[in-house]
Formats: structure tokens, C-alpha cells, sequence
């Protein structure tokens, strides 16, 4: 037993350490250190805690005081404080509006709501330590099913449970155990996916990154159940941490025999090794995943086949998400009708979301299927940012679509949300305020889809990229009559002639928008305007004649020089000039640049003129 | 690791070195961590108990420190506190001290009742 009297849990998830999680661990090492107090206190690197914009965050037990927005400053006082003197700091605690204090975790209101299955001991435990791990109950489940259970028992509770698969799709998981339970092979394959692509996501990497071993320990599960003997993670290259993570769970499970041979003195064998993507968002598509580890091109494939007769090198495979495997641990241990007590009919257990975006809250969360949107948005997201409105949440990433204010009594379930024409992805939430032009949320979500697009559907890959080019001559003003019924029968056409995934949803976020927005669609086109000034060719700057003092300083500031004029007659904008770069609306200390909505009438008169004389010649 | 025994060895292990952030003990003893109380010693104290508490195992047993506790003139004072018994004070607290209050009070649940200062509710 150690000497420890304080455990310090240091976030050392990825918006943590970008915040300088590291230089302040390392700081507290060295204090402690000096202070002779090194070996009084424990201090561990867990994984992602949650509430990343108040980070970096620390957690110190036995107190469990919660400490946010630490520096490397900070360090001296927190350490001859709290350390020493036993006083924990307030002014590095989270206070609310009302100057209220919050001072372990369980009191915060961002975890109030949340329930933690596949995150349970993220943020809890050291990742890099397998005693913490089978401290909290873990191998548990895995070695009572080796030694008591047959493998369709196994695949009964997983049944039984109403797990579905977390990565997007929602397959039963049960079902497709059972698939490839039936399929007779000498050689079977699990697959753990973790490509996880979507802009804003980060569920998968969390996981990995703060409990490897629930993971492995749920394809060991997952591997039992169909008979295979040989597993492989794919997670893509940029997230290395994940993939050393994983990699030193496999090793320490080595060591501990909980991989090779006759493992809990069962007949089960199994090896597993981390294979890692090259960073195509495509690969997250499990057939394209699939080819990318046989070292062919990530290119999807038709199905049938399905993996689970035909997968991996010809054989079996199963293909389950990493949140999906995270699930079967506690599934497991706690039992299937615990599982299934949470969330809807259809939809049970709990769902890990990444909260980006314009809300209080940004960061990782896990609430129980069925909750409102309203519910995630207000009340664990803490609310919009700044005095804004809220106007819409983007579900699903680059396969999903937009979702306004008249849903957000909507409860977050597969089937729910794919109703109104977004969907449960894998779980990327991106909210956005009032300040945000949909038009151009849609754009960006096709760029990213024309640039993944593999190239073997020509649907995908020309349509996407006409789609695109509808959608930047809206936004830079020159829309034409017809355009929006033009992006529906594109978007349609390749949603029912794409082979994969990818195609048969990239045209969501546009289809979506357009259901949800038309409005702004048509204001683009017909009005050339954008209600939020956010296309630039589609507003103009004016400046105030009344609260113009004649400075000069935006015509001194003007890339361009197109703002003239004189402390008597104040200044004015050349509209025809303008580049809107808004460095005159920046400089302006008496607010008197105004950005308007719309495209400038002599703008466009100039416009229309230069097009009838292209039309003549 | 080959039995499931062999895993349940190793959870009781490894929990008892996580027990700090678990908050379900016997008893928790607070050591007043003030200037004066470190001045009067109250680090030798607080290692003290945990040495003791460490060599005997004592897994239910959690060590922890405050701020000053106002009874400058008996420091290095110490809380035990005990789950529905009332809090017990001690004063002057010595790591000869300690070691007595360790058998006698923590393990076999008699009160050193000379170096007690105050009993709280």
C-alpha cells in the first residue's frame, strides 16, 4: 500500500493538453518535488473528463475538488494551498453566473443530466494502467463469460440489451453477431472502427485515448460470440495518442495473459493488432475499412456480401464501432435488463456525443437515448453562447442534417432524428447561433464530402461536385431561378445511386438545410442577400453619417483604398471597390461601419450590366 | 493470469490503491495543515499516520488534512472522524502520540481519552 494522501486526476484529453494540461502537470512535478512532498501525492493522466472549454481541468481526491481553466501560474498557489495547508483554492473553481461555487464535480450541472456507460472510467482512471481498470470491475465480464457462458448465450444478452450499433448506422449488434455466429469458417475476424472522420467529433478518440482497455476488453467479448480468433483496431493516423494507448493496453493484456492462449483457462485464443488508416473519411465505411486493411485501395464494395459472410481476406468479419464495444463491459457486468432500462423503445442505453459549437458547454457528454434536444442544448450544453439565439443543431456530421428550434423537443433516438432528416451519426453536435448563414453551413459540410468522396460512383463523385458548384454560385451572388429544385433532384439522385454510405448521405446537410431553410435559400437567389451577413457577397458595410466623427482611420486601414472623404463631408464606401474584408467595421471606435444585409444595389446593377454585355459579345 | 481468482487478486490490490478516490470509508482522519499546526509538526504527524495506517493495511482508513482549526495553543491537532460517532479531537499530537492512537483508537476503537482536547457532535 502507498503513502499516498491525495490522488491528482489531470485531464489529459485532447482539448487539455492543447490547453497546456502537460506544462502544468509538469510544473506540479516539479513543486512537488521541491516542496519534498513527491511521494504524498499520486498524480495521474486520465483521459478526456468532458467539459473541455473549461480546461485544463483537474480533479483532486479525496476531496474530489474540481479545479478548471488552471495555468502554469496557478501551480505554486495550488500546490501551497491545497496540497500543503489542506485549503482548496476557490479562485480556480467553476462559478456560475450567479457567482455560485461549485466545488466537486457532482455539483456541476453539465454532469447532472449525463449517465456514463462507455465513459464510465473516462476521466476516473489512468489510462496507461491496467490494475485501475480491473480495479472498477473490468476482465470481470470477459472472465465470467469464458468460464460460464456458451457463445450464442453471450449473443442472447447482447440481444436481449438492444444495443445498436453507436457508429451511425444503428444496426442491431446482436444481429449481426448472429450472422457471423452462423457463418462457418476456419478463420473469423473482429474489427474494431475507429475512423472516426466527422468534423467535431472526437467520441472515439476519447475513448480510446481514456479507457483502452474497456475497449479491447469488448472485442474480446464481441470476438468470443462470433469465433473469432483474431482482431484488428483501425484508427486512423492523425489521432496517435489513441493508437499508442491502445497499443500499450494490448501489451500490458499480453503480459497479464488476458491475450494469447487459453485465456481465464478457457479454450478461447486471441491475438489483436492496431492497424492505422491514412485519414480518408471513406474508411470508416466498413467495407472500404475492410480493403484499407488488406492493404488494397479504401474503396467501398458492394453488398451483398456482407462482411459477416464475406469480410476480411474472404472470411467472416464483424465490424463494430469503438462506443459500440465500449457498451459490453457494463452490459455484462450490470446485466442486459439494466442496459435496456435506458432510453426508448427502439433505442436503449446511453449515446456519446461530442457538444461544438456555439453552446456554454462544449465537450464530451453521454446522456440516455430518448432525452430532448432541448434537454442536451440547455441544460448539459448550459445554453447558447453570448446573448444569441439558438437556430440550429447539425447532427450526424457530414452524413446528417440540420435540425431547427421547432425540434428541439425532439427525444435523441435513431429513429426520431432520421425522421426529420437528420440523424444519430456517430455523434458529432454541432449547435450554431443566430450569426450562422445555413446556406453556408451546407456548403461547408459538401466541400468536405466532394474532397472524401473515394471517386468509384460517378454520382458521388460528379454530382457532389455539381451540387458544389450550385452552392458557390449561391453564395457569391450569381443564384439562378431553379437552383434549389436543381440541388433536390441532384441531391435525391445520389442518394439512390451511390453504393456507400457516404454518398447515399452526403447531400443531408444540403437536402436539410434547404427542408428547414428554404427561405434563406431564396433570399440568396432572388434578394442576393444573406440575412446574416455572412457570404460576403452578399452584404455590403455602410458607414453611419451620424456617428461618423471624420477620423479617417478606416479609409487609413482601407487593403483597398476605397473609402474617401474628409472630416467635413465624413467618409463614404466605393460599393463597387469593396472587397468586404471588414477592416474598417474592426477600426471603427465609434461603431460607425454597419454591416447590411444584401448586396449592394449598385453592385448589382454593375453586375447585371457586365452580364448582359458577356451575353451580347 | 489465468482463474478468475487470479483476477479478483488483483481488483482487491488495485483497489486499495485507488481507495483515495473512492469516498466510502470507516474512518477519516484530518490533520490540521494550518501555519501553526505546521509549525507545531503537523507534517511528521500526517506521515506518521500514514506510515502506521499503511504497514497495517488498514484499507478503510483515509488521511486528509485542513486548514487552521483555531486551537492554536494545542497544535498539531487531529480529527478522527468516524461515521455516526461523534468527532474526536486530539491535541498536541506528537508521532509517539500517533502510534498509540493508531492501535489504540483506530484499531481497536477505544479513545486515547488523555490526549483528547474536544469531542464534536
Amino acid at each position: 500500500m502507498s503513502l499516498k494522501r491525495i490522488d491528482l486526476l489531470i485531464c489529459c484529453g485532447s482539448g487539455c493538453v492543447s490547453a497546456g494540461a502537460l506544462k502544468i502537470k509538469e510544473k506540479i512535478s516539479q513543486t512537488l518535488e521541491e516542496k519534498g512532498l513527491a511521494n504524498e501525492i499520486n498524480i495521474i493522466e486520465t483521459g478526456c473528463m468532458g467539459p473541455c472549454d473549461l480546461g485544463p481541468v483537474m480533479i483532486v481526491y479525496p476531496e474530489g475538488v474540481f479545479y478548471q481553466k488552471v495555468t502554469v501560474n496557478d501551480v505554486p498557489e495550488l500546490v501551497e494551498e491545497h496540497f500543503i495547508k489542506g485549503r482548496p483554492v476557490k479562485r480556480l473553481m467553476l462559478k456560475d453566473e450567479d457567482k455560485r461555487v461549485y466545488t466537486t464535480k457532482k455539483e456541476i450541472p453539465f454532469y447532472q443530466k449525463q449517465v456514463k456507460v462507455a465513459l464510465t472510467n473516462c476521466g476516473y482512471i489512468d489510462p496507461d494502467s491496467l490494475d485501475e481498470y480491473i480495479a472498477l470491475g473490468g476482465y470481470e465480464a470477459l472472465g465470467n463469460i469464458l468460464t460460464s457462458m456458451s457463445p450464442s448465450e453471450v449473443i442472447d444478452i447482447v440481444q436481449k440489451s438492444g444495443l445498436r450499433g453507436r457508429g451511425g448506422g444503428g444496426f442491431p449488434t446482436g444481429m449481426k453477431w448472429k450472422l457471423a455466429a452462423a457463418s462457418k469458417s476456419d478463420q473469423k475476424y473482429i474489427i474494431c472502427n475507429g475512423d472516426e472522420g466527422d468534423p467535431g467529433a472526437f467520441m472515439d478518440r476519447s475513448l480510446l485515448e481514456g479507457d483502452p482497455h474497456r475497449v479491447l476488453e469488448g472485442m474480446m467479448i464481441a470476438a468470443y460470440a462470433i469465433g473469432a480468433s483474431n482482431g484488428f483496431f483501425y484508427i486512423r493516423a492523425e489521432y496517435p495518442l489513441a493508437i499508442k494507448r491502445i497499443r500499450h493496453a494490448i501489451e500490458q493484456a499480453k503480459e497479464a495473459g488476458l491475450l494469447g492462449k487459453n485465456i481465464f483457462g478457457s479454450n478461447f485464443d486471441f491475438e489483436t493488432e492496431v492497424r492505422t488508416g491514412a485519414g480518408a473519411f471513406v474508411c470508416g465505411e466498413e467495407t472500404a475499412l475492410i480493403h484499407s486493411i488488406e492493404g488494397l485501395r479504401g474503396h467501398p464494395s458492394p453488398k451483398p456480401p456482407y462482411p459477416s459472410d464475406q469480410g476480411l481476406w474472404g472470411k467472416p468479419t464483424v465490424v463494430n464501432n469503438v462506443e459500440t464495444l465500449a457498451n459490453l463491459p457494463s452490459i455484462f457486468t450490470k446485466g442486459a435488463d439494466w442496459f435496456a432500462s435506458m432510453g426508448t423503445e427502439a433505442s436503449k442505453g446511453t449515446k456519446v456525443f461530442a457538444l461544438t459549437g456555439d453552446v456554454k458547454n462544449t465537450g464530451l457528454v453521454e446522456v440516455p437515448m430518448g432525452i430532448t434536444l432541448r434537454e442536451m442544448i440547455y441544460e448539459v450544453g448550459g445554453g447558447i453562447v453570448g446573448d444569441r439565439d439558438f437556430k440550429a443543431v447539425q447532427l450526424g456530421g457530414p452524413s446528417g442534417g440540420c435540425l431547427t428550434k421547432e425540434h428541439l423537443d425532439v427525444p435523441i433516438d435513431y429513429e426520431s432524428l432520421k425522421a426529420k432528416g437528420a440523424m444519430m451519426g456517430s455523434g458529432g453536435v454541432i449547435i450554431m447561433n443566430d450569426s450562422k448563414c445555413m446556406v453556408n453551413v451546407a456548403k461547408f459540410f459538401l466541400e468536405f464530402t466532394v474532397e472524401e468522396s473515394c471517386g468509384k460512383c460517378p454520382p458521388c463523385r460528379i454530382g457532389l461536385k455539381q451540387m458544389l458548384t450550385i452552392m458557390e454560385r449561391i453564395t457569391s451572388g450569381n443564384g439562378v431561378e431553379g437552383d434549389i429544385e436543381e440541388l433536390i433532384r441532384l441531391g435525391e439522385t445520389i442518394k439512390q445511386l451511390s453504393l456507400c454510405g457516404l454518398g447515399q448521405t452526403a447531400p443531408n446537410p444540403v437536402l436539410s438545410t434547404i427542408r428547414y431553410f428554404r427561405e434563406e435559400y431564396e433570399a440568396h437567389i432572388k434578394n442576393k442577400s444573406c440575412a446574416t451577413c455572412v457570404c460576403p457577397d452578399l452584404m455590403h458595410f455602410l458607414i453611419d453619417r451620424d456617428k461618423c466623427t471624420g477620423c479617417s482611420l478606416c479609409a487609413r486601414k482601407c487593403p483597398v483604398q476605397c473609402i474617401s472623404g474628409s472630416r467635413e463631408e465624413k467618409y463614404t464606401i466605393n460599393q463597387l471597390k469593396c472587397t468586404k474584408c471588414g477592416n474598417c467595421k474592426e477600426v471603427c471606435a465609434f461603431k460607425a461601419v454597419k454591416s447590411i444585409p444584401g448586396m449592394h444595389p449598385e453592385l448589382r446593377q454593375a453586375r447585371e450590366q457586365e452580364k448582359l454585355q458577356l451575353n451580347q459579345e | 493470469m489465468k482463474t478468475l481468482a487470479d483476477l479478483k487478486k488483483i481488483r482487491e490490490k488495485a483497489q486499495e490503491e485507488m481507495k483515495l478516490r473512492n469516498s466510502q470509508v470507516r474512518i477519516k482522519i484530518v490533520v490540521g495543515m494550518g501555519t501553526s499546526g505546521i509549525a507545531m509538526g503537523a507534517r511528521e504527524v500526517m506521515k506518521t499516520f500514514l506510515e502506521e495506517i499503511s504497514q497495517r493495511n488498514l484499507t478503510d482508513v483515509l488521511v486528509t488534512q485542513t486548514g487552521e482549526k483555531g486551537l492554536s495553543s494545542m497544535e498539531p491537532v487531529v480529527d478522527v472522524i468516524e461515521e455516526g460517532k461523534p468527532t474526536v479531537t486530539y491535541g498536541n499530537m506528537t508521532p509517539e502520540k500517533v502510534r498509540k492512537v493508531v492501535v489504540e483508537h483506530i484499531v481497536n476503537g477505544r479513545i486515547v481519552s488523555d490526549y483528547v482536547v474536544a469531542t464534536g457532535k
